[in-house]
């Protein structure tokens, strides 16, 4: 079953690969599919790029935007003429599929990022993205986007949004 | 489960005919339930009890809406019908959804001096949230991967609805005599319509009988144990089994609201089906 892929072949997955970078999170423009972690596979036959992307949240409505972003930006590359997108739910996307990089990004953004290694029963301790204050609430679980909610540093006095755990 | 033949795709499910049918009965329950209360919830737009209510709600409501698509997108590859037709097409009598959640919010209308009952949003979120984070737990081991790898992804979202509608409770529970009482009339209304959540419709039989999830009884009581001990911790008196209303949505048999409810969410989809979004 196993095919031996081409040189072509994975040079032109790395371009994809590469091009991805480029392609942001509608709703967090400061890091992008990449690393998030939402781009599973990708896979380029006869100059079809083939994508898998695991959605962050099943409902979430930028996931046309984002389908629609992958597919102009994938025919930039070399060879590729056509770009299947599938949003698939094996593997499951997590939060602890955020690159380490982008959690950083995250911060600066004024989003906290999740926790790493989250599990059910532990507590969620969010630091404020803007003076690192542990001393912070939750106003709102739910937010302006299905992944975020509302927080308040109590220490710096600023509202904030924090990446739910998703486990 | 081990006796059940694992079905990967729904290319291999449309083999069996008898297999894909007991797929497409369960599946319009779990899709209709979510989709209807969805619409249900949508329907407290700017009228819940402040702000961020609001946005909690909707949030919820949309949540739950994609939850409803991915059920859609299932039956469509079944051969069932397009998704988005299915959801807005179909009339009141082929929507399997349980009765408890068609019923409209309260008095009033949304466009019509809307009079809606908080404390009946609560119970009723609350109540089939529970019994749904049972249901998707039982379908992890379903017979049909699809289900089993969309339950865990709706599981990850699932919880934190329960969280937020956990909170109301317990703070109605244990606040004023008005607040509580309006819990415990609120508590009594879903009650009457509650039990029908656990049936799994006519064709259950063959529904169990290929796996795809555990029978009625199991799902019945791990629902109402799971739910009896968070009404205890609540301070709540527990209300006793369940009963079920005369009509029997998961027959097909629904109520005036059901209708309502369709004629509305459908108004602008059924001018033009072949619009693109």
């Amino acid at each position: 079953m196993a095919q031996e892929k081409t040189d072509l072949q994975e040079q032109q997955e790395a371009t994809c690969w590469e091009l991805l970078q480029e392609v942001k999170d509608p709703e967090i423009p400061a890091i992008s599919m990449v690393e998030m972690g939402m781009i599973h596979k990708v896979r380029v036959e006869a100059g079809v790029a083939h994508v898998e992307v695991l959605p962050t949240f099943v409902g979430c409505p930028a996931l046309e935007i984002m389908k629609k972003n992958i597919t102009e930006k994938l025919v930039e590359g070399e060879g590729i003429d056509e770009v299947q997108v599938r949003f698939v739910y094996d593997p499951q996307w997590t939060s602890d599929r955020i690159a380490a990089e982008a959690r950083d990004k995250l911060r600066s953004f004024g989003i906290a990022p999740p926790p790493i290694d989250f599990k059910a029963g532990d507590a969620w301790e969010v630091t404020c993205p803007y003076c690192n204050s542990p001393y912070t609430q939750i106003d709102n679980l739910f937010g302006p986007a299905a992944c975020r909610s509302i927080l308040y540093c109590r220490h710096c006095k600023n509202p904030f949004e924090a990446l739910k755990p998703i486990y | 489960m081990g006796e059940f033949l694992q079905i990967k795709t729904a290319q291999q499910a449309l083999k069996n005919q008898e297999y894909t049918q007991a797929a497409v009965d369960l599946l319009f329950q779990l899709a209709d339930d979510d989709f209807i209360l969805a619409y249900r919830g949508s329907e407290w737009l700017g009228l819940a009890p402040h702000i961020e209510e609001d946005v909690a709600f909707s949030s919820m409501s949309q949540d739950m809406m994609g939850h409803a698509v991915m059920y859609y997108e299932m039956l469509e590859q079944l051969g069932a019908g397009k998704a988005d037709d299915l959801a807005q097409l179909r009339e009141s009598g082929a929507f399997r959804n349980a009765i408890l959640v068609e019923r409209k919010n309260g008095l009033g209308g949304y466009n019509e001096d809307p009079h809606y009952d908080w404390a009946y949003a609560i119970v009723r979120s609350y109540v089939y949230g529970l019994y749904k984070k049972v249901r998707l737990e039982a379908l992890l081991k379903s017979s049909y991967t699809p289900l089993v790898l969309g339950s865990r992804k709706i599981l990850t979202e699932h919880r934190y609805h329960l969280m937020h509608w956990q909170v109301w409770l317990k703070q109605l529970a244990n606040s004023t005599p008005e607040a509580r009482g309006r819990l415990e009339a609120a508590i009594a209304k879903v009650w009457q319509d509650a039990g029908e959540l656990s049936d799994l419709g006519p064709n259950a039989d063959s529904i169990v009988r290929f796996g795809l999830i555990a029978d009625e009884a199991t799902l019945r009581q791990e629902w109402l144990a799971t739910t009896q001990d968070l009404f205890q911790k609540a301070g709540l008196e527990w209300p006793g089994e369940p009963g079920a209303a005369p009509e029997r949505g998961r027959a097909g048999v629904h109520t005036a609201d059901l209708a309502q409810a369709l004629a509305t969410l459908s108004e602008v989809y059924r001018i033009d089906p072949a619009a693109s979004w």
